[in-house]
């Protein structure tokens, strides 16, 4: 395991099984899916690899193409990306293996073209924005995740998928440009683009850049907040996700924690306690705009009239707590975030893949919020549901409540205790009410006579893709001690940014195999002065 | 420092522009909004390499060996990557709002006209 190119196999492998998925998708479909599935399964297990790397605490510097930071596009490997990696591949397996269940009428990838290609693109996408360690870079990967984003969503095609695009493609076009203008303005201050340099050199910027510095480096965060959906830039989000097929959705439930953690890089490393003239830039704005967030979305929840559009705002109030608990700045509550964000992004995906299951146990009805007729798996599906449902409110005996208490022990010693404690728990109680007024809905009354005509069976595939990620949502409860041990070092090693600058800076190219003079042709000695 | 005021104007502008159209609520206009705003982007990012006249990006013989002789050539190699990306984004919205036109029939942003506008707003 001790090969150096590790690193660069979560954004590549992607890229390599994408580009093959589309030469033989059309001749050979029932090969793409084996293939799509086989890619994200090895995807799962290089994350799991190099999150045992990065285990032992050494941040791990990746050179591309062997040009020395700051001069080319470094990748960096710490606990968080590590961690956020294998996450991604947990949830990716389950809604590769949930699209390709069914028979050929009801696949979902078979609804539209290129869904595996697109897939693998976003994969990758995610990858590179976890790993790198360069700004503009991670703009880059931004980009190729969100192009694979639009297209995800548009999969199987119809008007209320096109509407949702034109407001997230527009939105986030917008946020891009924005992104560029934070990062041009920064590269034209400091003159870098290396994240590690950058932290560097903010701190060191004399006063009278002070002002433009602030004001790229919360431009940064704007953007980063329309990725993670926050309070004023969160519209999009329920729409959008209930527009997307099942398995989309559920993969989507991992991009607003790309947000998250863009903010948590940034906001520790460069515009951190160390910031100098832009230290501690986000810490006035992310308790206030993230509690707002949380109690908008419990409003939200109550109000929403389908399932998804409800799953939506719970989204949105994980994204909110998040940040929130970022804001706060203290190291317990970073690490609290963390181990809350592993539980509330996997009970996001279980929730959507649930409730294409209601729907197409309810036919006509869907996954609307009222009585009607239910097909034969009424029990299993609700006590799918109710397990679900404890997960993702944050009551006992699951990790969503190991999550929020540490979260709210850790918020103690701030200065939004109060209001924190307020705030968190009325929204918990509000999202506790819509859980249980959906389940009583959709479960606890049906119609005479059972079953609809329409009820689509669920496969033993889509089977084994729910209890997969019930499976890691009960690992993380079993297993919460050691995760918990895990984010605590996480969010230590971010804030501690010497050792990620020095690795990073520190990393010294590769000598090459063959000396360069040989590779062009020319003779040693005889070169210009 | 004319050459900057008058940058500094144009993309003052060019936003300005790209803004009020996106705020149109009609997909014509917003795309054509994105594309002055991703205009605009793009000078900012090639002016962050300063605007200086008479210094090429690329080592010549001509010129003494020292920084001051050349520009910046990484907002160049920036700028470029930024072209690709939001041109290619406004081919992409282009065919989503020609597919969602052909779907809706209206040319609002959420598919159907506000339910209190009336004909002369519609007609604006």
């Amino acid at each position: 395991m001790n090969w150096a190119h590790w690193i660069i196999v979560p954004v590549v492998l992607p890229l390599v099984s994408g580009a093959a998925l589309l030469l033989i998708e059309r001749s050979r479909p029932a090969l793409a899916a084996r293939l799509s599935l086989l890619a994200t399964a090895a995807h799962l297990l290089v994350a799991i690899g190099l999150a045992a790397q990065a285990a032992d605490g050494t941040v791990r510097a990746y050179l591309l193409g062997n040009w020395s930071a700051p001069f080319g596009i470094a990748l960096a490997l710490d606990r968080l990306s590590a961690l956020l990696l294998v996450l991604t591949g947990v949830i990716a397996l389950a809604a590769v293996a949930y699209a390709v269940a069914g028979d050929a009428k009801t696949r979902i990838d078979k609804l539209g073209p290129h869904f595996h290609a697109l897939f693998q693109f976003q994969l990758m996408g995610l990858a590179g924005a976890f790993l790198t360690a360069d700004l503009f870079n991670l703009f880059v990967f931004f980009e190729v995740l969100l192009i694979a984003s639009y297209g995800l969503l548009l999969h199987a095609g119809g008007a209320a998928r096109l509407r949702a695009a034109i407001h997230y493609v527009s939105f986030n076009l917008t946020g891009s440009a924005l992104f560029l203008i934070a990062v041009s303005a920064l590269y034209g201050i400091t003159g870098t683009l290396n994240m590690a340099d950058l932290a560097q050199r903010v701190a060191q910027l004399p006063p009278e850049s002070a002002s433009l510095a602030r004001s790229a480096g919360l431009l940064l965060l704007v953007v980063f907040c329309v990725k993670a959906a926050l309070l004023p830039l969160y519209f999009w989000l329920p729409t959008t996700y209930s527009a997307a097929t099942a398995p989309v959705a559920a993969l989507f439930a991992i991009m607003t924690k790309v947000g998250v953690y863009a903010v948590a890089r940034m906001f520790t490393l460069a515009f951190g306690a160390d910031g100098g003239v832009a230290a501690d830039l986000a810490q006035p704005w992310l308790p206030i705009v993230g509690l707002g967030t949380i109690a908008l979305a419990a409003v939200g929840a109550l109000a929403a009239r389908d399932m998804r559009g409800m799953i939506g705002y719970l989204v949105i109030a994980s994204a909110g707590t998040l940040l929130m608990a970022l804001g706060l700045g203290s190291r317990e509550t970073v690490a609290a975030a963390l181990f809350y964000l592993v539980n509330s992004t996997l009970v996001v995906a279980v929730l959507y893949l649930l409730a294409d299951r209601i729907g197409a146990q309810r036919g006509e009805h869907g996954d609307l919020l009222a009585p009607g007729p239910f097909g034969s798996e009424r029990s299993l599906l609700g006590a799918a549901y109710f397990v679900a449902a404890i997960a993702v409110c944050g009551l006992p005996p699951l990790a969503g409540f190991l999550g929020k208490s540490l979260l709210l022990a850790a918020a103690r010693d701030t200065a939004y205790a109060a209001w924190v404690w307020a705030i968190v728990l009325a929204s918990g109680l509000a999202i506790i009410i819509s859980l249980v007024r959906a389940g009583s809905r959709i479960f606890w009354k049906p119609y005479e006579p059972p079953a609809p005509a329409t009820a689509i069976a669920t496969s033993s595939v889509q089977v084994m893709a729910l209890g997969w990620l019930f499976a890691a949502l009960l690992l993380n409860t079993a297993a919460a001690g050691p995760l918990a041990r895990f984010t605590g070092a996480a969010a230590q090693q971010l804030f501690e940014r010497r050792p990620y600058i020095d690795a990073v800076l520190g990393a010294r190219p590769v000598p090459a195999a063959l000396p360069i003079r040989e590779i062009l042709g020319g003779k040693p000695g005889k070169d210009k002065p | 420092m004319t050459i900057e005021l008058l940058l500094a104007i144009g993309l003052g502008v060019l936003t300005a522009a790209g803004v009020w159209l996106l705020l149109r609520a009609r997909v014509f206009d917003l795309i054509v909004g994105l594309t002055l705003l991703s205009y605009a982007v793009n000078v900012f990012i090639f002016l962050t390499g300063r605007v200086r006249i008479g210094s090429p990006p690329i080592v010549s013989d001509k010129l003494a060996p020292t920084l001051a002789s050349y520009a910046d050539p990484l907002p160049q190699a920036l700028v470029l990557t930024a072209i690709v990306i939001s041109f290619a984004m406004t081919a992409l919205i282009l065919v989503i709002a020609l597919r969602a036109h052909a779907e809706t029939g209206s040319d609002h942003v959420d598919g159907a006209e506000p339910s209190g506008a009336t004909a002369a707003e519609r007609d604006r």
